[in-house]
């Protein structure tokens, strides 16, 4: 029609009003799945883009699917709205539920989810442009609606990150959205009255899913309390969020657990494990050590370890997140498990990056701790490179060593033996072995220094888990360990990066 | 219209959203960039006359990368008995570099790619400075990894999301990607390409290309005319292409020869050794960007060099021009701004290392011919602006924060990360370096636009451009400097790098020689320091100094 009425002008704006709201919660479904699925598995990019990808193919798929509707327009784009809104509102919160109740496979769950918003919303665009192609011309329609589609997206791509995420959180933003579809349902229900046969059975739905989704919304601060107490399985007796990183720690009985976004760091069971193996078959072969320095390790349990030798004068602890080493020295429970060894005279805190505090002093240490996170983004992988090791060995002493955490040989094999490779790459004599530590695994550690490495023959200090006997056994790797032929971790490539994640990610389900 | 209201206030509620009102939240910063007014001094005579006169064997006059790569040339063959003459107050031209508190960040150049096999003077230049080690001459020579471009390298944010690399893949169609795909083809087999002499159809430097005419004929079409004649009509292929054009010489695809174009792609074929796991795509880059070769040279020549020295006249004693030995064949007076006098230096040789387009206004009895080809080349003008943040910013949908980021269809050309080269852990405050090409409308306009607009203008149109795929980061930037390079870099139109008159450039005019990348018609690295190391070794031969030249 050349002249619509004025009616039905109206009712082109309210269209279009929706579609801008149809595209932004559209998007915001999409920002939430792939922002919850980075939140709970970790490595962003791949997690952002399997979900962008699953969501785009699914919206291909709806728009498809649209041409099979042939029959009253308005209501079917009624029931798509509410079904949107049930389904994407509810998809974040069931989702972070369902990851940590356990309930069943995470990533089919979640990449259900995804398409099934995402063929929804494929749907609803097609059916308004032929809503609105009884009124509006062709081209002017598709450039009338694609506007209001992107200005949809702009709207919330802008908001997402600066005012939704950070301050709603993603469940409640879920929830937020859901609503904002269904009231589009009922708006559309009020505009189109005359024209909808059935229109009773439709307005109990809205209002059914209305009530359901204000629900969640006013009640997202429990769920996700409780979703984050079954996920930490344990009582949470300590949660901050620093610059750098989420800090919980758990309780159950005497099993006090650091988590470190959402990463086991230690269990209070099994630490000394892991802090001996790390410690002491390099430094009790280091009989005239005097001066240890610890990159990483805010926790202070490698420290307690260290001041275990008497002849130790100075202890360097260089820590990025003066979050944790407060945390560490402060709290009494913590201080009894690390035997306040931070609050120690010997010890010097600094809270620094530590490449960056390697480049500005010129220290030289007998025994060098590198006990950082995993490889798992490119800029800890920098920590993994020659060029830091080759910094991390100027300020070693001639007779000096190096231990350094290499994550596990057994599910990370490859990560493992390309660190070994990246320490052999600097001119250092690398020697790997590794340990059982119940709550990680095996877990492996290199030792690295200009001169060949033996094993110490005793212990003259107190350890629960190493023995001098069965100290050779940690040096041979056995098959499903053994050397893999690997190329070093270049800055100008990062495969460690890489692979680090390809190879957790069989373990992690 | 009601429909256009709705739209625009649709539009304003979307903008708004992100609270802040732009104009009130400038950042504060500075605006600045090569020395406009000394230049302009040349038009106005009226300078004074020399009261003191200096002698000197070689006289290098400019100190860019030509200037530079002379006088490593001339130090090297054991002549240290030269002078460099800068007008800016500091040497490096568009490697010029800057540095604050967060950290060292360039002005202008901020990568070498891997040199080809024909650029052995700038492997020779890399190895003496340490960044390759070992045969520097060798088919796939080792580099320093810290010098490496270190991963990840570069992303493209296009339809909202950021993709790796920078050949638009995400939201293009199978038609299109076929289309990039035999694009790249075609440009391995131009790479690979050479004549009956071995010649490359595409070396660099451009000199040692091949000169059979089917390869030259590329050099009297436009890159755009190109693409369309080879059935290329992809619009995202276009986009990559004129990227590209703009990128490296500062024009636009529908203005650049189409040789040049293609060279863009098909020149570069240096590698790195196996233990360096670098592609053939890999760069050297630093914070400073090529500054840090800048750095070391200007250090190893400081006591060589005198800088806020501005040339405005030039002179060649006729005798000599015939070859015959004169006493003091070469003399040129400078203006030293600080001093408010003016000094002449006289000379045996003198290498003309400053943009060719200043010659004509200051060398006496420049051959007609010389005066037209200087006067004929183009410049296009450049604006970088640093942009210090508080933090990095939001790293954004898809492919991790990288050192090179590209947002399709900008109007600039993206940004690079100054603290990307870094050890750290968790990244803190940076410098983002802007690039802007000012390619869209001709040069003079473009000029006079740049030197025109006030900060305050270019920040909040910079800031409007990220805050596309970074909406925060008005809020994440302290301040904003803004550098404006005039005459940033010739711009190679068809028939500029072939032309029989810029051919001649390279036979220097008596005893000046001519070491800029102006010779060559395009304004790359790699052949500024090739027109610099051969003016130096014309000059080493006329002065009978025994050398090995680095230019094989």
């Amino acid at each position: 029609m050349d002249n619509p009425t004025g009616g039905s002008k109206r009712l082109q704006l309210a269209l279009l009003a929706s579609v801008f709201v149809v595209a932004a919660c559209g998007l915001a479904y999409e920002l939430i799945a792939g922002a919850l699925a980075s939140y709970l598995l970790g490595d962003s990019v791949t997690q952002f883009s399997t979900v962008i990808g699953a969501y785009l193919f699914a919206m291909g798929v709806g728009s498809w699917l649209s041409k099979f509707v042939t029959r009253d327009l308005v209501g079917t784009f009624v029931k798509i709205e509410l079904a949107v809104g049930l389904v994407g509102g509810f998809a974040a919160a069931g989702l972070f539920v369902a990851f940590a109740a356990n309930a069943g496979p995470f990533r089919v769950l979640l990449y259900s989810a995804v398409f099934a918003v995402g063929v929804l919303v494929g749907l609803e665009i097609p059916l308004v442009m032929r809503i609105l192609k009884r009124d509006v011309a062709f081209n002017e329609l598709v450039a009338r609606v694609l506007s209001f589609d992107y200005l949809g997206a702009l709207a919330v791509s802008i908001l997402f990150p600066l005012l939704l995420a950070p301050h709603l959180g993603l469940v409640r933003t879920g929830f937020l959205f859901g609503l904002l579809n269904a009231l589009v349902a009922l708006w559309a229900l009020h505009l189109f009255r005359e024209q909808l046969a059935r229109r009773t059975g439709l307005l109990a739905a809205g209002l059914v899913s209305v009530f359901l989704l204000a629900g969640g919304f006013a009640g997202s601060g429990r769920i996700t309390t409780l979703a984050e107490g079954w996920i930490y399985a344990d009582d949470i007796i300590h949660a901050e969020t620093t610059p750098y990183q989420r800090v919980v720690v758990t309780r159950w009985r005497d099993d006090i657990r650091l988590f470190l976004n959402q990463n086991l760091q230690f269990s209070s069971k099994d630490e000394y494990r892991y802090h001996e193996a790390l410690v002491h078959p390099g430094l009790a072969t280091l009989p005239h050590a005097r001066r240890v320095l610890v990159l990483g390790g805010g926790d202070g349990f490698a420290v307690r370890e260290i001041l275990k030798y008497p002849q130790i004068e100075s202890v360097t602890l260089v820590d990025l997140d003066p979050a944790m080493t407060h945390l560490f020295s402060s709290a009494s429970l913590l201080r009894q498990l690390n035997g306040d060894a931070l609050n120690s005279p010997k010890v010097q805190v600094i809270n620094a990056d530590a490449a960056r505090w390697l480049e500005d002093n010129a220290a030289v240490f007998d025994f060098i701790v590198a006990d950082f996170p995993d490889p798992s983004n490119y800029s800890v992988g920098k920590l993994y490179s020659a060029p830091f090791y080759r910094l991390l060995s100027r300020h070693l002493a001639p007779h000096g060593m190096t231990v350094v955490q290499a994550t596990s040989p057994f599910y990370a094999r490859e990560s493992f033996w390309t660190v070994v490779a990246t320490l052999e790459d600097t001119g250092l004599k690398a020697t790997p072995y590794h340990a059982l530590v119940p709550s990680f695994g095996e877990w492996g550690f290199i030792l690295a220094g200009r001169e060949d490495y033996l094993p110490p023959e005793t212990y003259a200090v107190d350890l629960h888990f190493l023995t001098a006997a069965t100290t050779p056994a940690l040096f041979e790797f056995p098959a499903d360990m053994a050397r893999v032929e690997v190329e070093p971790n270049r800055l100008n490539d990062q495969r460690l990066v890489r692979i680090f994640e390809a190879e957790w990610r069989h373990v992690v389900r | 219209m009601r429909r256009r209201e709705f739209l625009a206030s649709c539009a304003v509620l979307a903008v708004t959203g992100c609270g802040e009102e732009p104009t009130a939240l400038l950042p504060p910063g500075e605006l600045s960039g090569n020395d406009l007014k000394s230049g302009h001094r040349l038009h106005l005579g009226e300078l004074p006359p020399p009261t003191e006169i200096r002698r000197v064997p070689v006289l290098i006059i400019g100190g860019g990368i030509g200037g530079l790569s002379a006088a490593w040339k001339l130090e090297r063959a054991g002549l240290r008995d030269f002078v460099l003459v800068e007008m800016e107050s500091a040497v490096g031209g568009n490697s010029r570099h800057g540095e604050n508190v967060v950290s060292a960040y360039p002005l202008g150049a901020h990568y070498l790619p891997l040199p080809t096999r024909e650029a052995r003077a700038v492997r020779e230049l890399l190895a003496d400075l340490g960044a390759l080690q070992g045969d520097p001459q060798a088919s796939a020579p080792h580099y320093d990894e810290t010098m490496l471009c270190h991963a990840p390298q570069e992303r493209l944010h296009i339809h909202g999301l950021w993709q790796e690399g920078l050949l638009p893949r995400l939201g293009v169609d199978q038609a299109e990607r076929a289309q990039a795909a035999r694009f790249q083809e075609m440009m391995a087999e131009f790479r690979a390409a050479t004549d009956a002499h071995g010649r490359r159809a595409f070396a660099l430097p451009v000199a040692l290309s091949s000169s059979e005419p089917r390869w030259r004929a590329l050099d009297r079409l436009t890159m755009r005319q190109w693409l369309l004649d080879n059935g290329f009509d992809s619009p995202h292929l276009h986009w990559y292409v004129n990227y590209a054009c703009r990128d490296d010489y500062g024009t636009d695809y529908r203005e650049t020869s189409a040789w040049a174009g293609i060279h863009y792609y098909a020149c570069r074929n240096g590698e790195a050794d196996a233990t360096n796991q670098a592609g053939h795509d890999a760069v050297l880059t630093a914070p400073e960007g090529n500054g840090w070769i800048v750095r070391k040279l200007a250090q190893r020549f400081a006591d060589h060099t005198v800088t806020g020295a501005l040339a405005f006249c030039v002179r060649q004693d006729r005798q000599s021009v015939g070859g015959r030995a004169s006493s003091r064949p070469v003399s040129a007076d400078f203006y030293l701004a600080g001093e408010n006098r003016t000094v002449r230096y006289e000379a045996e040789h003198l290498i003309w290392a400053a943009p060719l387009f200043v010659l004509p206004h200051v060398a006496e009895d420049l051959p007609a011919e010389l005066s037209a080809t200087a006067r004929a080349g183009e410049y296009a003008p450049w604006l970088v602006a640093n942009l210090t943040l508080r933090e990095p910013p939001y790293s954004g949908v898809g492919a991790p924060l990288s050192w090179d980021n590209v947002l399709y269809d900008s109007p600039a050309l993206g940004y690079v990360i100054a603290t990307h080269q870094q050890l750290r852990m968790a990244p803190g405050p940076t410098v983002l370096t802007y690039y802007q090409a000012l390619s869209a409308e001709p040069p003079g306009q473009a000029r006079e636009r740049l030197m025109n607009t006030r900060r305050e203008d270019w920040a909040k149109q910079i800031l409007a451009d990220l805050s596309r795929a970074h909406p925060e980061i008005g809020a994440l930037t302290q301040t904003l400097d803004v550098f404006r390079h005039g005459h940033a870099m010739i711009r190679p139109l068809p028939g500029v790098i072939w032309s029989a008159a810029r051919q001649r450039l390279a036979q220097g005019w008596g005893r000046m020689q001519f070491a800029h990348a102006d010779v060559s018609g395009m304004s790359l690295f790699e052949e500024a320091n090739y027109r610099g190391v051969l003016a130096a070794e014309r000059v080493l031969t006329q002065a009978g100094v025994r050398f090995s030249s680095s230019l094989g």
